[in-house]
């Protein structure tokens, strides 16, 4: 027993991150309806900005103090963000409104190339840490009901916790201002928004730099867990199912969705992956994805999808 | 004025009905064909035909394949990487499993069980559609990459994790030298090309294009969906899986699931979106396009750098050709979204009025 919820502990605070990464999907997609394959780049160019600014801005200023360092590297790996969303916008997707899904697809795609290939050139290929002194050390709860106590990695249970106040702060933000409300407008139907008056092309930049955002807390979690390296792409790959899963134009579906798989993952690669040779969590989360879509094929909490002829 | 079809008269239905109704089109792809079989083995040397012309056939064929479901069915597949994979490795099951099998018996075998997966994967396009059903084909991709990896019985219980065939030979002649390889390859495309076209523009093709481009309207019609979205996946995973046994047995000679990942997925994605989605032409310009671009910057690049006085690293290097081919690609969808076969269009349209345009 006292496994079984140490498993599902630790697949809840993975998923907490998926849900991260997700976020940043769904909110692009609701609000221009681009699939932002890109997700899992920005993640990774994110992650080596505040990398390599943490470390090189104490020494274009000479101090030592870590904090401020931290602070300083990801102020401006934010700032890196902004330009990059700005860019975007300006640069593609405004040369590319109304084209089809798929084209807006492989436009994403192409995006990853430049991102990939221009993060590495800046800020070089070598495997890079974040040092924000996240405690290592696992932590042991509830020795009174199970013997033992449960382990619990305090590094996930503080990573779990970042991603959950970003989460909160992303709703009271969407919810609680002028901006916000602008967001969910252009979310809901793009004319009728913008016949109230609201600019399209400024809400996109808003919106990619939301997502930057949320890319970068993730590169910042991820790159501090496994250092920043090239397969932190990856995690794009990980949260697809996650979207799909919770529908792509739904944020409570993209959190929740992101602890399913978490849970799901965790679960299976415990359990059934023993029996069939391990390795299974990534398909794993598709094809438990891909179940779920088998009876709502709009995702959880997507929007009921309606063909008419 | 030399492209227009004044003077042409059609005088039977069959003549009306034949697949390239001008005869200019005729004579341009005899020539193209001559071309390809003549003139290019005396042209091109070892270098041309193993990093160019080899790989450029075999990806048109599977691109060929990807553009029959993405741009004629329109279900978006995220998985044709692994449908390349299962036609190479049920290809060298069949190969080194049963004693003296033909080696075009065994890559047809391959695509005939990448059909069966196709199939299978394809299940869910019944009910999943759009952007939902292009990430549930990734399943398909990761599923297989997982599958090659780890059972061991599809790798023959190879340690390393690799195979290998050797001695090829097809219809009792060697594949030895780069040039056969090259025909073997050819002749594969030109009948799999034949076919293909001939299927999209027969009923089968029709059905197709009404489920791409409103599936509710097609089924009211009487078209089937199920039979029209599983024969697409059926026939496109068969030319996928055969282009993926020519990959492995004729390209590579021994691989690793790692030669079928997620990467080549998108590579043919790119391939029919740059090409022209619904287009068997745009199939062959995009294969062309994303096979020769990679090796051109590669080329490129050290030498302009040299030029400018500025020595670039090879890492740079590296990094530079990934960024310019995403921005080459962003910037080519921005320019002509409706791909290469739409520029061919547009100039074959030109000719026929050229030099007289008004």
């Amino acid at each position: 027993m006292a496994f079984f919820l140490e498993t599902l502990l630790g697949g809840l605070m993975a998923g907490m991150l998926y849900s991260l990464v997700a976020l940043g999907f769904v909110l692009i997609f609701k609000a221009s309806g681009v699939f932002n394959f890109s997700q899992g780049a920005m993640v990774l160019f994110a992650a080596l900005a505040m990398a390599r600014f943490s470390e090189w801005i104490p020494q274009w200023f000479g101090f030592e103090n870590k904090i401020l360092g931290n602070v300083a590297g990801f102020m401006a790996a934010a700032a890196c963000m902004f330009i990059l969303a700005w860019l975007i916008e300006r640069l593609v997707l405004r040369h590319l409104v109304n084209q089809e899904g798929v084209t807006l697809l492989m436009a994403t795609l192409g995006i990853t190339y430049f991102i990939d290939g221009l993060g590495q050139t800046i800020f070089g290929s070598a495997i890079y840490k974040i040092d924000i002194g996240m405690p290592k050390e696992p932590a042991f709860v509830l020795q009174n009901i199970f013997p033992g106590g449960l382990l619990v990695n305090k590094e996930d249970l503080i990573a779990a916790l970042i991603a959950a106040a970003l989460v909160a702060a992303l709703s009271l933000f969407f919810q609680k201002t002028s901006t916000g409300r602008a967001l969910r407008a252009v979310a809901d139907d793009h004319q009728a928004a913008q016949s109230v008056g609201i600019p399209l092309n400024t809400i996109w930049v808003i919106v990619w730099c939301v997502a930057g955002i949320t890319a970068l807390v993730a590169g910042m979690i991820w790159g501090s867990k496994l250092g920043v390296q090239f397969s932190l792409t990856t995690v794009a790959l990980r949260a697809l199912p996650v979207i799909i899963l919770g529908g792509l134009t739904s944020v409570p579906g993209a959190i929740i969705g992101g602890l399913i798989i978490g849970v799901g993952e965790k679960l299976s690669e415990v359990y059934l992956g023993p029996m069939v040779g391990g390795g299974i969590e990534i398909w794993f989360a598709y094809v438990l994805a891909l179940v779920f879509l088998l009876f709502r094929p709009q995702g959880l909490f997507g929007e009921k999808i309606i063909d008419r002829v | 004025m030399i492209y227009r079809e004044n003077g042409q008269f059609k005088t039977s239905y069959k003549a009306d009905q034949q697949i390239f109704p001008i005869a200019q089109d005729r004579w341009f792809l005899l020539g193209l064909l001559l071309f390809s079989v003549v003139a290019v083995p005396m042209l091109a040397d070892e270098y041309m035909f193993r990093a160019i012309l080899i790989p450029f056939l075999i990806l048109s064929l599977a691109a060929l394949g990807v553009n029959i479901l993405v741009g004629y069915c329109g279900q978006i597949s995220l998985g044709s990487g692994a449908f390349m994979a299962v036609g190479a490795y049920a290809a060298y099951n069949t190969y080194v499993r049963i004693e003296g099998m033909p080696m075009i018996v065994a890559l047809l075998a391959g695509g005939f069980f990448a059909t069966l997966v196709g199939m299978f994967f394809g299940i869910p396009s019944l009910r999943v559609k759009g952007l939902y059903l292009a990430v549930a084909t990734l399943a398909a991709q990761f599923f297989c990459d997982w599958a090659f990896l780890r059972i061991s019985w599809f790798t023959n219980n190879s340690t390393s994790g690799s195979v290998a065939v050797s001695n090829l030979s097809a219809l009792g002649i060697p594949i030895d030298s780069p040039l056969k390889k090259y025909l073997l390859c050819l002749g594969f495309l030109i009948v799999f090309g034949v076919l293909a076209k001939n299927l999209v523009r027969g009923a089968i093709g029709r059905e197709w294009m009404a489920i791409r481009d409103m599936d509710v309207a097609a089924a009211v019609i009487g078209i089937r969906p199920v039979y029209a979205k599983l024969s697409a996946f059926a026939v496109s995973s068969f030319i996928i899986g055969v282009a993926g046994g020519l990959w492995g047995f004729v390209h590579l000679g021994s691989w690793e699931p790692a030669a079928f990942s997620i990467d080549r997925s998108f590579q043919l994605l790119f391939m029919v979106i740059i090409g022209g989605l619904g287009s068997i032409m745009g199939s062959f310009f995009g294969a062309a396009f994303i096979v020769v671009l990679p090796i051109f910057l590669n080329q490129f690049l050290p030498a302009f750098g040299n030029l400018i006085g500025v020595d670039i690293s090879t890492a740079t290097v590296a990094h530079t050709e990934v960024m310019i081919f995403g921005a080459l690609i962003v910037w080519f969808l921005i320019v002509e979204p409706h791909g290469l076969a739409r520029l061919w269009s547009i100039g074959k349209q030109k000719l026929r009025l050229w030099p007289f345009p008004h």
